[in-house]
């Protein structure tokens, strides 16, 4: 096994060579750019022999990809933040179409006004494109976790999304250890699937779904989401297994006995985990919680994680103008509604835009949800670190 | 290289579009789709931007397609065939098929000179080794005839009516074919399911490059141009002998005229049979026809007949 | 056409894909028609534009070169019709049923 110091953005490209591609569509946007810079090398000097695809914009991207897919290659793409807006319409096609595409998402914040740093606004509006969406905050884990997205997009036939904060993870290096190259092939033989446009079937992809069978076929990419729950967890146990990791639906952290939590997702995680440290020190019953896989969203297990929990405090990284609530508060609230006793909930706004979050706010932000559980009552959403 | 279609006796009997679709009665696209199958044979996959072609050969639980196809968006066919094109490059190189596929994408003008001009211009300019063919009826006609770039002066869409402060479509069509090879691909040219051996030639010349090939097909559409349906092919000789369609192809670089007009129908003729024209005043026609004289001079075509 | 039982989810071939090539011979466009082209076989020189030229394959070339129309698949368009310089091919009008 080899160590390197790898930035969150050069890991991705190494599992993507481990995973011997056939096809890279792709175009730049920061801060996703040096992982297809990357590939482009690899594939320059005959390390990864696959067609590396310059594409004029990311709805190409997304479309070659949907078209290598349907072969049966194998295919990656990356992008971020109005590369995934502009891709918008094709992932919906891509889900539909059941095509095993693997992208890696460097979340940003979508304009205007224009930004390049990291939140998640970019991930959240593409919640409903029937993309699994997988998240991960440090560069080992974001190497790991596309190693192991290709297993389950070609094994469920859904895209997988792999999502990682823009800078933060992407761009900040870390010692990485490159898992055993044999054992990867091992995990994902690189094979292609039946290939849908082959003469020899001459099939119909993409066609008129009419009123009497659009629905049947919606649902068809539907409940390959909902299989994909019990297949992803099987998968993520092989891996686990072969790779002596312990990846999961959700990283729990002091949860056994906490009173109260926060809950977020992404590399933020890491901070709060650092400040409910200290007030576990101080004699808080303080806990974490991080949502790894956000689709398909594990509603049963948060449940069974915030079970005697009395306040969670969710903090989102993206906004929802007008709704009940923000993105993953809304997914948290309608999964936890089936408790018998819930936990109550208060909601915050933090880091849009890559404005940073400083401890002293992730100690309001749990001191917050303290009041509240305490109180029995959340207040509205919390917008923290906003001027007025 | 493949032999060239001489005598109906050439043409491969075998349908690979197959009756029974949905495109109105006279679609002059459909006689084109025909052709360029029975041109590449069964060894294709074809994409298929939205438009008229694609909702009426696909109506699910039916296809028309006898060869593999494939619709994504209305914008990205030229896109997904690249993907299709690169894949099969690696699969093939990598041993991982051994299926050697030729590629066509297929777009309305709408699909082409417009929503898909992007993508187009991206997999030519990559040089990947596909066809893609314009099936150009002027207008979006599978939303109910909107005007797109390709709709000629003076026409009548929906979008561009006339009345009293307009005479129709009051730009010019774009000339694809001059885009396409500004990309320096090694061919391209212009077609009419009128003219059934230049096209199906026309395909195989294409199939035969290595790298991108454009064909540009002007396929008459009754529904969308008002006149009779049995009228298509006819409107599609008279576009051509009246020099509005100059049939020609350009191979590396090099133009060359394919089917001659020694003498040349007035454009009125062309005009005065379709509905969208009807509105047409006479100082329109002389500019139509002025214009029209300058195309036959750049391709050599014969004088107007008297 | 007869009723047929619509496909469920789960027999729907996965995306939707129709597995069936050139299926839509099974759509009946028949009655699209007002007119039906009549081929005259002592007048046909067996040049094949009304084959070349048809929207919808609905000439079809017999085993002993002659030329015929499927009806099932006939629009009635026409343009067989013009196409045919010996004017071996008549548009007559549908029986009204």
């Amino acid at each position: 096994m080899k160590r390197l110091g790898l930035s969150g953005n050069y890991a991705v490209a190494y599992a993507v060579k481990m995973a011997d591609v056939d096809v890279i569509a792709a175009y730049p946007i920061t801060p996703q750019t040096t992982i297809v810079e990357k590939l482009s090398d690899f594939v320059a000097n005959g390390e990864l022999d696959a067609e590396y695809v310059n594409v004029e914009s990311e709805h190409s991207a997304m479309s070659a990809c949907v078209g290598a897919s349907l072969t049966g290659a194998r295919v990656f793409t990356a992008t971020s933040s109005q590369g995934l807006a502009y891709m918008h319409e094709v992932l919906f096609m891509a889900s539909a179409l059941r095509t095993p595409i693997v992208m890696t998402n460097v979340n940003r914040a979508l304009s205007a006004p224009l930004n390049i740093w990291n939140d998640h606004s970019d991930a959240m509006a593409e919640r409903d494109s029937g993309w699994i969406q997988l998240w991960a905050s440090s560069a080992q884990e974001a190497l790991d976790t596309t190693i192991e997205a290709f297993k389950i997009a070609e094994d469920v036939l859904l895209p997988v999304m792999v999502n990682i904060d823009g800078f933060i993870v992407s761009h900040t290096y870390e010692p990485v250890t490159l898992p055993d190259e044999g054992e990867v092939k091992r995990y994902i033989p690189s094979k292609p699937l039946t290939n849908r446009l082959s003469p020899r079937l001459a099939y119909s992809v993409g066609v008129v779904g009419p009123p009497e069978y659009y629905y049947e076929m919606k649902y068809q990419a539907v409940d390959a989401m909902e299989r994909s729950r019990q297949r992803i967890k099987e998968i993520e146990a092989d891996f686990n297994r072969r790779f002596g990791k312990d990846y999961k639906d959700i990283n729990a952290y002091y949860m056994e006995d906490a009173e109260y939590a926060l809950l977020a997702m992404g590399s933020m995680t890491g901070t709060a985990r650092v400040v409910a440290e200290s007030l576990r020190r101080r004699g808080e019953r303080a806990g974490v919680v991080s949502i790894r896989w956000f689709r398909p969203f594990p509603f049963e297990r948060l449940a069974e994680i915030l079970e005697g929990v009395r306040g969670i405090g969710v903090m989102d990284r993206a906004v929802t103008p007008g709704g009940p609530s923000n993105p993953l508060f809304v997914d948290v609230a309608s999964g936890l509604y089936g408790m018998a006793e819930r936990p109550v909930l208060q909601s915050f706004v933090a880091g849009l835009g890559g404005r940073d979050v400083s401890t002293d706010e992730f100690g309001m932000m749990f001191s917050k949800t303290k009041e509240a559980a305490r109180s029995g009552r959340a207040g509205p959403c919390i917008y923290v670190g906003l001027r007025e | 290289m493949s032999t060239a279609f001489r005598t109906i006796k050439d043409i491969p009997k075998e349908e690979y579009f197959a009756p029974g679709n949905r495109l109105c009665a006279g679609c002059t696209a459909a006689t084109a789709i025909r052709q360029i199958l029975k041109a590449s044979g069964r060894n294709v996959v074809v994409v298929t931007a939205t438009g008229c072609v694609e909702v009426a050969t696909s109506y699910f639980p039916q296809s028309a397609w006898r060869v593999p196809w494939v619709h994504i968006a209305f914008e990205n066919a030229a896109a997904v065939a690249s993907g299709i094109e690169s894949a099969m490059k690696a699969l093939n190189r990598k041993k991982k098929s051994d299926e050697r596929i030729h590629v066509i994408a297929l777009g309305g003008d709408g699909g082409t000179f417009d929503i898909g001009l992007q993508a187009l211009s991206g997999a030519l300019e990559r040089g990947h080794d596909l066809l893609y063919i314009c099936y150009d009826n002027e207008a979006y006609m599978n939303t109910g005839i909107q005007r797109s770039s390709a709709t000629p002066y003076c026409a009548a869409a929906t979008t561009c009516p006339p009345g009293r402060l307009s005479s129709g479509q009051s730009t010019q069509k774009k000339d694809l074919v001059a885009i396409a090879v500004a990309h320096g691909i090694p061919y391209a040219a212009t077609a009419c399911p009128s003219y059934p051996f230049d096209l199906m030639n026309k395909v195989r010349r294409a199939l035969d490059v290595e790298g991108p090939a454009v064909l540009h097909a002007l396929t008459p559409c009754p529904t969308g141009w008002r006149f009779d349906t049995d009228k298509g092919i006819d409107l599609g000789k008279l576009a051509v002998m009246t020099g509005l369609w100059p049939l020609y192809e350009v191979v590396d670089g090099v133009t060359k005229l394919t089917v001659q007009v020694p003498r040349r129908e007035p454009v009125k003729r062309y005009l005065e049979v379709q509905g969208r024209f009807k509105h047409v005043k006479d100082e329109d026609v002389k500019r139509i026809q002025e214009r029209t004289d300058l195309l036959a001079a750049k391709f050599g075509l014969g004088p107007v007949r008297q | 056409m007869s009723k047929r039982r619509l496909k469920g989810w789960k027999e729907i071939p996965m995306g939707g894909m129709v597995t069936e090539p050139g299926s839509s011979v099974e759509f009946d466009v028949s009655a699209w028609r007002t007119f039906k082209p009549v081929i005259d076989q002592s007048k046909c020189t067996k040049c094949g534009l009304c084959w070349i030229y048809c929207p919808e394959a609905a000439i079809v070339i017999k085993e002993d070169g002659r030329y015929e129309v499927d009806l099932t698949f006939c629009k009635g368009c026409g343009i067989c019709e013009r196409a045919c310089a010996p004017r071996a091919i008549t548009m007559v009008k549908e029986e009204s049923a």
